[in-house]
């Protein structure tokens, strides 16, 4: 073995893996990350940036500060991953590998979106990227009364919770600014509820009740008509608006679906619980890049970099990769500038009540708006820049903990 | 929950899902098909088996714009053509109710 390691894409998922590797592995193994530029955005600060919450610029840092400095950082552009040959090709150079990991995210393309491109930044907006939240904010700023319409394109998308905290805080937003009864807000999906598991999904048809915000189902969309003003389902619905938020058609990397690794739509065929790439032996895939049934969101790339620094040690040391991973996946729903809940979950076990990640005492409550929740959400951004990317460990297992959840 | 079958019974989830995709025969497909009042036609077999092919290879159920792509190249159609031809097939979405009667698992969406 040559031994080398290399990582696609410095995000959440990448960044853990590289330095929790680096600690782990003796100096002769090299560890080459690499991405298109120095920008790491944290991504669940983009929800805030609409309302005034955050301001858009405390979300980027550079990923090299959070790279140790041992892994060999390289800013490029991949052109090409070819498994066979054990090689990966940037604009500038090439890499051998033993090990590949790949975790280049994916993103939205609203140009897929027909007649989302003739809207955009008039009355379309969405908050997946900086540049979107900012002009969101600018457009929220200037509202006045209306119709505020949240619609998910299509599935999958990036962290399926955030179109559900953005009507609440939407609700809280215009509440604060004495304009909600002027203004409607209404929710429209795919899915068959507001959210895939019945008992959240429950509960937050519930909590939308109260704020007294609309929800519409099943709706896949075909095409945004920005003059006038409505969105229409392939099934011929039609739902108006005034100002419409959208999650628009999500894929993976050109460069996955280029090098002919990918399911169709960017995201690579990945083991459920292994996260061995299911075609190709010494190739990892961790986060939003795999197509693995479970959520497009941070925590999971956390807790699959464990299983992936794990199943390279094993193989390294000539046992064979082992079936950790569960699909667990943590997340906070913020209800308000002040408020949360939180849900934790995996594969099989739907989100729970109960309390988090200590039974009985919390702090955090499951499935239950709190003001100590919210605190949860705010010191999150100071632990994941200073603990969570360096790859250190919390105490917690990778998987889902059934103590503290009620069951029945 | 189960459903019986030439004699046979095979054992559902609560919403009618077959519990093991071992146990999937055509016999078993028309009686979930006839559950959901769905007439197969050779259309319906052929997505009914891009659906098992798909599953088998990746371990899970394609995304709706997996199978509108592959309509789409397959036919010739754009891709507002090709997803109106899956909703005739399956009026209540070709995730959920084609799903079905391939006798894959309830897809779980991206969540």
């Amino acid at each position: 073995m040559s031994k080398k390691i290399v990582v696609l894409g410095g995000g959440t998922g990448g960044t853990i893996v590289a330095n929790n590797l680096r600690r782990h592995l003796p100096k002769d193994w090299e560890i080459t990350l690499i991405d298109r530029d120095d920008r790491h955005i944290y991504q669940p600060g983009m929800l805030f940036v609409p309302f005034g919450i955050q301001k858009a610029n405390t979300l980027v840092r550079s990923r090299k500060k959070y790279i140790l400095p041992d892994v060999n950082f390289v800013i490029d552009e991949i052109t090409h991953i070819d498994p066979d040959k054990k090689e990966v090709k940037t604009k500038k150079h090439k890499f051998s590998y033993d090990f590949l990991v790949i975790s280049t995210g994916c993103k939205v393309v609203p140009e897929e979106n027909d007649g989302l491109m003739e809207a955009w930044g008039k009355n379309a907006f969405s908050f997946y990227t900086i540049e979107g939240a900012e002009m969101l904010h600018k457009k929220l700023k200037e509202f006045d009364g209306g119709k505020l319409v949240m619609n998910i394109a299509e599935l999958p998308f990036k962290c399926p919770v955030a179109p559900i905290e953005f009507v609440f805080l939407a609700d809280w937003y215009f509440k604060n600014r004495g304009i909600r009864h002027k203004t409607e807000i209404e929710f429209v999906t795919p899915l068959p509820g507001a959210f895939t598991k019945p008992k959240a999904s429950a509960v937050f048809i519930e909590s939308a009740k109260s704020k007294n915000i609309k929800i519409t189902t099943s709706f896949e969309l075909n095409a945004v008509n920005g003059k006038e003003k409505y969105i229409e389902s392939i099934k011929g619905d039609k739902v108006s608006f005034d100002t419409l938020v959208v999650v628009p058609s999500t894929i993976g990397d050109k460069v996955i679906s280029d090098s002919g690794m990918d399911d169709g739509i960017g995201y690579v065929p990945t083991h459920h619980n292994t996260l061995k790439a299911l075609k190709h032996d010494g190739i990892y895939v961790i986060g939003d890049a795999t197509n693995v049934p479970t959520s497009k969101a941070g925590s999971v790339a956390h807790y699959e970099a464990d299983v992936v620094v794990f199943n390279i040690m094993s193989e390294i040391h000539g046992v064979k990769p082992e079936e950790i991973y569960d699909g667990h996946s943590t997340c906070f729903i913020v209800y308000s500038k002040g408020t949360s809940s939180l849900i934790d979950f995996n594969y099989k076990i739907e989100p729970l009540h109960g309390m988090f990640p200590a039974p009985k005492f919390g702090p955090f409550s499951l499935l239950k708006e709190t003001k100590m929740n919210w605190y949860g959400k705010l010191g999150f951004e100071w632990l994941y820049w200073n603990v969570l990317l360096a790859g250190r460990h919390l105490g917690a297992p990778p998987t889902l903990v059934m103590a503290g959840k009620e069951v029945g | 929950m189960s459903i019986e079958v030439n004699g046979t019974s095979y054992a559902t989830d609560e919403n009618g899902y077959l519990l093991n995709l071992g146990e999937w025969t055509e016999d078993v497909a028309k009686k979930l098909a006839e559950v959901e009042e769905i007439d197969m036609t050779e259309e319906h077999w052929n997505l009914v088996n891009f659906l098992r092919g798909y599953y088998e290879e990746y371990q899970i159920a394609p995304a709706v714009k997996i199978l509108t792509k592959a309509i789409a190249n397959e036919k010739g159609m754009d891709k507002k053509d090709a997803s109106e031809f899956l909703y005739k097939l399956f009026p209540k979405g070709p995730a959920l109710q084609a799903c079905k009667v391939a006798g894959l698992p309830k897809p779980t969406g991206c969540v």
